[in-house]
C-alpha cells in the first residue's frame, strides 16, 4: 500500500503570520505616514503591536495530516459560518472580535466517573499539541484545507473516565447575548453531538489553534471541535461544556430544518441535501468544483464505524 | 424646473434614459473590476451568484414600482423608463444563470439537468428566468403593434407572477436565515396588494356609474386615459 507522506514542513515554520502581517503593516504604516507627511498632518497613530504568545507550539507533526494544498490563512479566518455573530460569511470576521476568550472553561459532565471542569490554559497543556491538516468540508458545497492545531478528543474524554452507560457526547457551545446576534436564527445556544465511539475516534480533534497560533475567534476560538468526515457544522465552536450521555443529542441545525440536517451528517456524496446536491464541492481558491469524497476522503479510517448502517436513512 | 419635471423634452428624456442606464450598469461594472482585482472576498463565484441574483429582483421590484409611482407623483414620463429596467432586470437573470452554468456547474449538462428536475429552488428560479424571455423579446414597439395593446399587456403582466417566483427561488435557497427574502417579500406583497387595491377602486367606480346601454355586442372595452 502506498502510504503518501505529507510534507515534512509544518504550517507553522513557513512564514509566521505574525511577522508576514507586521511585514504588511509596516508597508501600509509607511504608506501612511508618506501620505499624511504629504499632507502635512500629524495625524498618525502608531498602532499598538499586536499581543504576543499567539503562537502555539511546539507542535507534533501527525501522519492523519492531508498533503493537499492548504487553504489561504486570509480564507480561512474571512469566510466563515458563526451564525451567533452573523449569517453573512464575513461577519464573523467582523463582529467576533467581542468574544472574550479568556478566562475560559470547560467542563466535562455527565455519565463520568470524574466529572469536572478545565481551564483553558489547562487544556492547552492537557496532551502534546499536534498539527492536523484536514479537509474541512461545509454542507453547502465548499471545502477547505486547514492546519488545525489541538489533541484528540480522546485525551480529553479519557481524564473523566467515561461510564459504560455512556452512549453520546453532546457539546454545548457558548450563548452570549451580550456579543452575540440575539436573532432567532437557531436554537441558541448552539449545541452539537456524536456518538461516543465517534468522538473517541483518533480523528476527532479538539482543536485549540489553526496555522500554529490560537484560533482566531471567528473560527470557534478559544476551543472547539474538528470531525473532519462530517460537514462542518457538526464541528461546533467555542464550547463551553461537554456532556457525556446515554441518550442522543439534540443538535442544532437537526432542531432547526430536521429533514435537512441529520444528527450524524456524515460527508456523503451519494446523499444530497433535499435543496442541492452534495456530489461535487467547491474548493476555496479553486474555479472548478471537485467530486465530494466519501466521509470526506476518510472512509478508511471511519467506514467501520458505521457498518451496517443505511447511511441513507441515518444521513 | 417644475415643469421640466412635469414633462421633460425630448433631449432632457434622453439625457434621463443616458444615466439610468449607466445606472444600472454599476452592480455589474463592480463586479467585473471586483473580479479583476479578486476582490470578491474568498468565495468569488458565489460572491456574483448571489448579487447577480441580487439585482435582478431588485430590478424586477424596481420595474413593479413604476407604475404606482407614475399614479401617485403624476410623473408619466417615468412610464418611458419602465423598459430599460425590466430588461435589466432580464440581461441580470441572463448574467445569473450563466453564472450557474458557466462559473458554478462549468457546463455540466447532466448536474444542470438533474438541478432543476429535482431541486424546487432551481426549478422555480429558471421557470421565471424562461417566462421571462417572451417579456424581454416583446420589450419593443413593433411587438406592441404587432401583439395589439390588450395582448401585449395580458402578455406582460405575467410579470407579477415572474417576480413571485424570484421570491421563491430565493426563500426556498437560504439555510435559516429568511430576513433578506422576507424583505423583498413584503415589498413585492406591498406592490401587488397595491394594484389589486386600484383595481377595486376602479371596479367600484364603473359600477357606481349608470350602467351603459348595450347598444353593440361584444365585449366593453375599457378605457384608460394616458395622460398623454
Amino acid at each position: 500500500m502506498l502510504i503518501q507522506r505529507p510534507s515534512d514542513i509544518l504550517a507553522s515554520e513557513i512564514t509566521s503570520r505574525a511577522l508576514f502581517e507586521n511585514r504588511r503593516r509596516f508597508l501600509r504604516d509607511a504608506g501612511l505616514l508618506l501620505a499624511a507627511g504629504a499632507l502635512g498632518s500629524a495625524g498618525h497613530r502608531a498602532e499598538a503591536a499586536t499581543p504576543a504568545a499567539t503562537r502555539l507550539g511546539p507542535l507534533a507533526s501527525s501522519p492523519l495530516s492531508t498533503g493537499e494544498e492548504k487553504t489561504s490563512y486570509k480564507a480561512v479566518t474571512t469566510y466563515n459560518n458563526y451564525y451567533e455573530f452573523g449569517t453573512d460569511k464575513s461577519d464573523p470576521a467582523e463582529n467576533a472580535g467581542r468574544l472574550v476568550t479568556r478566562p475560559w472553561t470547560v467542563r466535562v459532565e455527565g455519565l463520568a466517573a470524574r466529572p469536572r471542569t478545565f481551564d483553558i490554559d489547562e487544556l492547552l497543556r492537557l496532551a502534546p499539541l499536534e498539527e492536523r491538516i484536514y479537509r474541512l468540508r461545509c454542507v453547502e458545497g465548499w471545502s477547505m484545507v486547514i492546519p488545525w492545531v489541538g489533541f484528540p478528543l480522546a485525551s480529553l474524554l479519557k481524564q473523566v473516565e467515561p461510564l459504560g452507560s455512556a452512549k453520546y457526547v453532546e457539546f454545548v457551545t457558548l450563548y452570549d447575548p451580550k456579543v452575540m446576534s440575539r436573532l432567532p436564527v437557531l436554537d441558541w445556544p448552539y449545541t452539537e453531538g456524536l456518538r461516543l465511539d465517534e468522538a473517541m475516534h483518533p480523528l476527532t480533534l479538539l482543536a485549540m489553534g489553526l496555522y500554529g497560533e490560537v484560533l482566531p475567534n471567528q473560527n470557534g476560538a478559544p476551543v472547539r471541535l474538528v470531525v473532519p468526515w462530517k460537514y462542518g457544522f457538526k464541528s461546533a465552536k467555542s464550547i463551553v461544556t461537554i456532556r457525556l450521555t446515554d441518550k442522543q443529542p439534540a443538535t442544532a441545525w437537526n432542531k432547526a430544518a430536521k429533514h435537512e440536517y441529520g444528527f450524524y451528517s456524515n460527508v456523503n456524496p451519494q446523499v444530497d441535501h433535499p435543496r442541492w446536491s452534495q456530489a461535487t464541492e467547491r474548493r476555496i481558491g479553486e474555479f472548478r468544483k471537485r467530486p465530494t469524497l466519501m466521509f470526506n476522503g476518510y472512509a478508511e479510517q471511519v467506514a467501520s464505524l458505521y457498518q451496517g448502517m443505511d447511511l441513507r436513512a441515518n444521513f | 424646473m417644475m415643469n421640466m419635471l412635469q414633462t421633460p423634452g425630448r433631449t432632457q428624456i434622453a439625457w434621463i434614459k443616458a444615466a439610468l442606464f449607466a445606472l444600472c450598469l454599476l452592480p455589474a461594472l463592480r463586479l467585473a473590476l471586483g473580479w479583476q482585482d479578486d476582490a470578491l472576498g474568498a468565495n468569488p463565484i458565489e460572491t456574483i451568484t448571489r448579487a447577480s441574483g441580487d439585482w435582478t429582483l431588485r430590478f424586477l421590484l424596481i420595474t413593479l414600482c413604476v407604475t404606482p409611482l407614475r399614479r401617485i407623483t403624476g410623473l408619466n414620463w417615468l412610464l418611458r423608463l419602465r423598459r430599460m429596467l425590466g430588461l435589466f432586470a432580464f440581461a441580470y437573470g441572463c448574467a445569473h444563470l450563466t453564472t450557474y452554468v458557466w462559473l458554478d456547474q462549468f457546463f455540466d449538462w447532466m448536474a444542470i439537468a438533474h438541478d432543476i428536475l429535482k431541486r424546487p429552488f432551481i426549478t422555480v428560479g429558471f421557470a421565471a428566468l424562461v417566462l421571462m424571455t417572451p417579456l424581454a423579446l416583446t420589450s419593443n414597439a413593433w411587438s406592441i403593434r404587432r401583439l395589439g395593446g390588450r395582448r401585449w399587456q395580458a402578455l406582460h403582466r405575467s410579470v407579477y407572477g415572474i417576480a413571485i417566483l424570484g421570491v421563491v427561488h430565493y426563500w426556498w435557497l437560504v439555510k435559516a436565515d429568511v430576513r433578506e427574502p422576507m424583505l423583498y417579500a413584503f415589498a413585492l406583497a406591498w406592490l401587488l396588494i397595491l394594484r389589486a387595491w386600484w383595481r377595486e377602486l376602479e371596479r367600484r367606480r364603473q359600477q357606481s356609474m349608470p350602467p351603459p346601454v348595450p347598444a353593440y355586442k361584444g365585449r366593453v372595452i375599457r378605457i384608460v386615459p394616458t395622460g398623454k
